[in-house]
């Protein structure tokens, strides 16, 4: 069987990926080189993982964004639909549910909103960013009506050891992230939807030309993410004990930083996954970093969105080229 | 001037009439459905309440609509309502002067756009993705200013710009209507103005006639952003206190009072007069929430799902109207 992987079905396509290796990894190099010079613990093993648990969450937001950026969209109301998700989870076992049923409802809290993300951007053609703004509006109300504003704490043992198990000495955590990104990789780089990902951004009259029902596929890619969001609050709502109706309003803006800092673009459908995992760990760390030197939330947040602009404008002089 | 055009123009002017005489319509229908429903609608004191709050939404609402003429989008004005406020705030706290304070409200808010239309014009960001990044920065260097303060109590002169009246009506109504009349005749009757609507409705035709493309969109995201500074002066003076997330919740009413006044995302078509019945529309429904006792948490809700139908049925307007790119 041969079906190896679209990205280097052709020398250019090789070559521009490893041009960008240099981009996000320096900015990663960078990072880790300021953190350890700037505080002790930074390099620790302690704190390494802590990264790296900490950056799961983040990195089953920004897996699907990167595929929904290459179809020259956006989804900004993941953040929301996080917050809902794990809103609803919590509301399920509060109410005695079992963990597979609240982890289905929160899977399908995203699944629903992320088809109907899909269907308005692809049979409606509206604007990616406004349907989701508009999303995003409607789920963060869901969430403040669900809980009237409080959190939902729930003692669950099964739910803890989701967070805080592992299994074979790997924390589970990173084991649903790493099934993550192996499950993403192979729809992009394995499978016929990850052709069509390819070539929604690419070329979309390309695929209406061939008789294939493009919509279709831009429809999965949002529904991707929805459900990618819903798995993702099993996470969100394990390390908090609870779910609380702002708990991940603006996360999407750091899964867009990493996807961005990744060397994924907003315009050709040129996506590289490799290169988001980079993007989440570089913003892992630099939130990380600042934390360790007691830099208050906000402000990282601007630094992220430096990061951005940095990344952002790195890519504008390249386009030109 | 010749016939052709005059006549183009009335025609124009016509069809402008059509799209704001519908939404006025609109807005009355709303006005009688709460008069039956609540006692307190129809009084002085509640009507003077909504234009006040339309006033606020529409100083917001105009600039973004010329970034939207021009097919792109500011999403950093709540943002930067957070900013110019709180900025403003503690300068008037240091100086004692509320002039100052104005200046540097209005200031940031000029910067921030200013910041905005480089993004845009210059590096040629997708304008949602620079504004989105920008609201994110100014909100982050807000907080760390104000470092979870609240920074209260302002001279009476100041506050009157937000909750003083001049013979009966609220200031910042008077405000409304000189932006009105600027932003309209700007639009309508400048040559800038028929530059960012030649840019909305095809930018390669624009170049190629000549428009200078990148200055016209650094001047409505500058104008933009300085509308933004102003609005935060009447907030700012309204509520009389000033705390690092007071602009939060004004972004999506403002890109939707613009949406719902019938200015297109897609660029080209809408006008600052719309966009004030927009205002107008947006605050009675969600005053009439207010006075129904329907739980504020609603709000963000109603809110997102009136953005979505209004962008749902430009969007079906559009495509039918021309072969989309």
């Amino acid at each position: 069987m041969n079906d190896s992987s679209i990205a280097v079905n052709s020398p250019t396509a090789f070559a521009t990926s490893l041009s960008r290796v240099p981009g996000v990894a320096w900015i990663l190099g960078l990072l880790v080189l300021t953190f350890a010079l700037a505080s002790r613990d930074f390099l620790s093993g302690a704190n390494l993982l802590n990264i790296g648990l900490q950056s799961v969450i983040l990195l089953m937001l920004a897996l699907p964004m990167t595929l929904i950026i290459m179809t020259e969209g956006v989804d900004i109301s993941m953040g929301a639909l996080l917050t809902l998700s794990s809103v609803v989870l919590a509301w399920v076992l509060a109410h005695d549910g079992s963990l597979m049923l609240a982890l289905a409802a929160s899977i399908i809290t995203g699944l629903v909103f992320g088809l109907m993300n899909g269907m308005l951007v692809a049979l409606v053609k509206m604007p990616p960013f406004v349907v989701t703004l508009g999303t995003m509006g409607v789920a963060q109300g869901l969430a403040l009506l669900a809980t009237d504003g409080q959190s939902i704490v729930v003692s669950n043992d099964t739910l803890q050891a989701v967070y805080a198990g592992s299994l074979a000495g790997i924390p589970q955590t990173l084991l649903i992230g790493a099934v993550g990104y192996a499950v993403t990789h192979w729809l992009l780089y394995h499978t016929r939807f990850g052709t069509y990902v390819f070539a929604l951004g690419g070329n979309p009259d390309a695929l209406k030309l061939a008789g294939i029902r493009a919509n279709v596929y831009l429809i999965a890619v949002y529904a991707f993410g929805g459900v990618m969001t819903g798995l993702a609050a099993l996470i969100l709502t394990a390390r908090m004990s609870s779910g609380h109706p702002t708990a991940a309003i603006g996360m999407e803006f750091d899964a867009i930083a990493a996807v961005v800092v990744g060397g994924t673009s907003f315009e050709h459908g040129n996506g590289w996954l490799f290169g988001t995992l980079l993007g989440v760990l570089a913003v892992g760390a630099l939130r990380n970093g600042l934390n360790l030197l007691t830099v208050p939330s906000s402000v990282q947040v601007s630094c992220i969105g430096l990061l951005v602009i940095v990344a952002l404008v790195i890519d504008s002089f390249k386009g030109k080229k | 001037m010749s016939a052709a055009s005059t006549n183009q123009r009335m025609a124009a002017l016509a069809a402008d009439l059509k799209t704001i005489g519908y939404r006025l319509a609109a807005a009355l229908a709303i006005c009688v459905v709460l008069t039956v429903l609540s006692d307190v609608f129809l009084t002085t004191n509640n009507l003077l309440n909504v234009l006040r709050q339309t006033s606020l939404l529409f100083l917001l609402a105009s600039g973004l609509t010329l970034v939207i003429l021009t097919a792109g989008l500011d999403l950093s004005v709540g943002a930067n309502i957070g900013m110019s406020a709180c900025i403003a705030a503690s300068v008037i706290k240091l100086t004692g002067s509320a002039l100052l304070g104005a200046a540097t409200g209005v200031g940031i808010g000029l910067t921030i756009g200013l910041a905005n239309g480089v993004l845009v014009a210059l590096l040629r960001m997708p304008p949602f993705i620079a504004t989105y990044g920008m609201l994110w920065v100014v909100h982050g260097v807000t907080y760390w200013f104000m470092a979870g303060t609240t920074i209260y109590g302002f001279p009476p002169g100041f506050r009157a710009l937000g909750s003083g009246y001049f013979l009966g009506v609220p200031i910042p109504v008077y405000l409304m209507f000189v932006f009105l009349a600027l932003g309209t005749f700007f639009a309508q009757r400048t040559t800038y103005g028929q530059e960012i609507y030649a840019i909305g409705a095809n930018r390669e035709a624009a170049r190629l006639s000549g428009v200078p493309i990148a200055k016209r969109l650094i001047l409505v995201y500058a104008v933009s952003g300085a509308m933004a500074g102003l609005a935060s002066l009447v907030f700012l003076a309204r509520m009389n206190s000033a705390e690092g997330d007071i602009g939060e919740a004004f972004t999506l009413p403002a890109i939707a009072a613009a949406l719902i006044g019938g200015t297109s995302l897609f660029g080209g078509v809408g006008t600052v007069s719309g966009t004030l019945v927009g205002a107008l529309i947006l605050t009675l429904v969600l005053n009439g929430m207010n006075l129904l006792t329907i739980d504020a948490s609603w709000q963000p809700l109603v809110t997102g799902v009136i953005v979505l139908l209004a962008v749902f049925f430009d969007t079906l307007t559009r495509k039918g109207g021309e072969a989309r790119k």
